[in-house]
């Protein structure tokens, strides 16, 4: 079972929910929980963990060998990224511009453009006292996300069975990244505030998760701000509001601190019984 | 012409209402562009009208031509982004996966594969309800390429600048570390990094600013929700000093934020709050800084 915790912008209470709903349901079952906002990694702070294990990511890229080239331009010319040209009698390669197709590597005529690996992240896997969780970081500089969250929804995939629930923090947003973290995910809560930016965005990803055939509900974080149109819209379009966290200065004072708030406000526990008894009796067998 | 860039690594920190604010702040004086094209908020607070739009295309998708493909299968061989689908032996490109890379066509035997020009969104100039020119844009679903269209809205509102002889473009940036705020970065004069005092602000604001180094840029910063976790705000403080940041405000943890927000206008036009006047004052700081 995957569940991707999604929102349209940042900043709306996803890593919250993630680390709390994480938590709390491995007080009954097997969990892991992946942070894939690989740009902005946030949910081990609010984590106790120890570090179990962790490895460099890589992305492929062309090394040019000068030995054998015989400088006939194919290279530059089949780069649809502008990442390999030549300059004179050089050969460059553009590292971030460079989306690992290989094409320049193997149609190269005379082999001169192995491909060999960069750095583009690390991923570290942690445990805490109930649950496993992993989180890769892009590497300052790279500007591809989406390489990144692959190989971490991979290792997540071969060290855990599929009786295991899997939790994603997914990157906020509705392009390429999200729609990496998502597409996999068999169930999508979308996290909004209910002001006007929040209702927004949320239509902005209850539009994508369609377009993407997704099952997904709705949790309002900062309930009791704002005003009542992200539940008008939701009511009109049959959408299903799974949980309500409420607006408490306490609240931002504990997440402020890095801490979980289930076990110390009654409000949110509740709300995470909601949230866990519709998955149970829609997805969760 | 200066441009002044506004990001905060992580969302919520109330960049879109600072950055909102500072525009009604400049009056005439200044081009709006919200690089946010991801998610784009502005528009609900400045209510602009549109003026011109137009359809960006950026990058290409590969397109198979049924009627030529001999189902020989080294399309699918070759692509790396598991692009290529074989449904009832019948090859098709998974327009979500394609990135448009060419390698695909370059190899079929047949010429079946054409390389479109992708559509990636719409970006429009428009006049705020201040009657100030906005340039704003939307990223498609799951589009590729927002760099690419945040680097066109800037362009627009450079160019729009120049015409117009406006001393400010002030850019709403986009949020994370990755290619759109790269982009928006990417040629400004100051940046202004909005953060709060929590573990996660600190721990983004950080990162964020690693990316700010790599650039040159001179920057500030604007502490919101201040009062909230007086220790991390204290660190932040140091980080700054450690960095050469100039420290523009602090604001105060004010219910006032969301409710001009939910009434769709910015902060300074509520009166007599003290956040006006600590954003007035980041203003003033940041054109001082400027000129
Ligand atoms: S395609 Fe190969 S041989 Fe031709 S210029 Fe490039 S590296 Fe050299
Ligand atoms: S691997 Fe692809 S993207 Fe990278 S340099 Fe070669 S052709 Fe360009
Ligand atoms: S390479 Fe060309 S002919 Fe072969 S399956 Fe692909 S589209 Fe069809
Ligand atoms: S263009 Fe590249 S990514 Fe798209 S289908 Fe062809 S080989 Fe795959």
């Amino acid at each position: 079972m995957k569940i991707a915790i999604a929102s349209g912008k940042g900043g709306t209470g996803k890593t919250t929910l993630s680390t709390n709903l994480a938590s709390f349901m491995a007080e009954k079952r097997d969990v892991v929980l992946s942070d894939l906002d690989v740009e902005e990694p946030n949910s081990g702070l609010f984590l106790k963990s120890e570090l179990f294990f962790a490895e460099d990511k890589f992305k492929m890229i062309p090394e040019w060998n000068n030995v054998d080239c015989t400088l006939c331009g194919k290279c530059q010319d089949v780069c649809n990224y502008h990442a390999i040209i030549q300059i004179v009698d050089t050969i460059m390669v553009f590292p971030e511009l460079c989306h690992s197709c290989f094409a320049c590597s193997e149609l190269c005529p005379t082999n001169s453009l192995p491909m060999g690996q960069k750095k583009m992240g690390e991923l570290q896997h942690f445990k805490t006292s109930t649950f496993d969780f992993i989180e890769s970081k892009l590497l300052i500089g790279e500007e591809q996300a989406v390489p990144l969250i692959k190989q971490t929804l991979d290792y997540v995939d071969e060290n855990f069975s599929t009786d295991v629930v899997k939790i994603y923090d997914s990157p906020p947003g509705t392009s390429c990244p999200v729609i990496e973290a998502t597409k996999d995910a068999d169930f999508i809560i979308l996290i909004t505030e209910p002001t006007p930016f929040g209702l927004n965005d949320v239509i902005l990803a209850i539009d994508t998760m369609k377009e993407l055939k997704k099952d997904f509900a709705i949790v309002i974080n900062r309930y009791g701000i704002g005003n009542d149109d992200i539940l008008k819209y939701c009511d009109e379009n049959n959408i299903p509001i799974i949980g309500k966290i409420p607006n408490q200065r306490a609240i931002a004072e504990l997440y402020s601190k890095g801490e979980l708030l289930y076990d110390k406000i009654p409000e949110v526990k509740t709300e995470l019984e909601n949230i866990v008894s519709y998955l149970e009796s829609h997805i969760l067998k | 012409m200066k441009e002044i860039v506004v990001i905060s690594g992580k969302g919520g920190t109330g960049k879109t209402s600072i950055t909102a604010s500072f525009a009604v702040l400049a009056g005439d004086d200044v081009v709006v562009a919200d690089c946010d094209v991801d998610a784009a908020d502005m528009h609900i607070l400045l209510q602009p009208e549109n003026i011109k739009s137009e359809d960006f295309y950026s990058g290409e998708l590969a397109v198979i031509d049924e009627d030529a493909c001999i189902q020989c299968g080294k399309c699918f061989d070759v692509c790396r982004f598991d692009a290529v689908e074989v449904i009832n032996d019948v090859h098709t490109i998974n327009e979500l996966s394609c990135e448009g890379c060419g390698y695909c066509a370059r190899v079929c035997p047949t010429e079946a594969i054409t390389n479109e020009p992708l559509n990636v969104g719409k970006w429009h100039v428009a006049n705020t309800r201040f009657n100030q020119p906005f340039v704003h844009a939307k990223l498609g679903i799951g589009a590729d390429n927002s760099g690419k269209l945040v680097a066109q809205v800037k362009n627009i509102a450079k160019e729009t600048a120049n015409k117009n002889n406006k001393p400010y473009v002030l850019v709403d940036g986009s949020p994370g570390v990755g290619c759109p705020v790269v982009s928006s970065l990417s040629g400004a004069h100051f940046v202004v990094l909005v953060t709060e005092p929590s573990v996660s602000g600190l721990h983004d604001l950080k990162r964020v600013y690693e990316l700010v180094k790599k650039f040159r840029i001179k920057a500030g910063c604007i502490i919101n929700k201040a009062d909230i976790n007086k220790d991390i705000a204290s660190e932040i403080l140091e980080f700054l000093k450690e960095e050469d940041i100039v420290h523009l405000s602090n604001l105060p943890y004010d219910e006032t934020f969301t409710k001009a927000m939910t009434d769709c206008k910015t902060i300074v036009e509520i009166d007599d709050s003290k956040i006006k006047e600590a954003i007035s004052e980041s203003w003033e700081k940041i054109k001082e800084i400027l000129n």
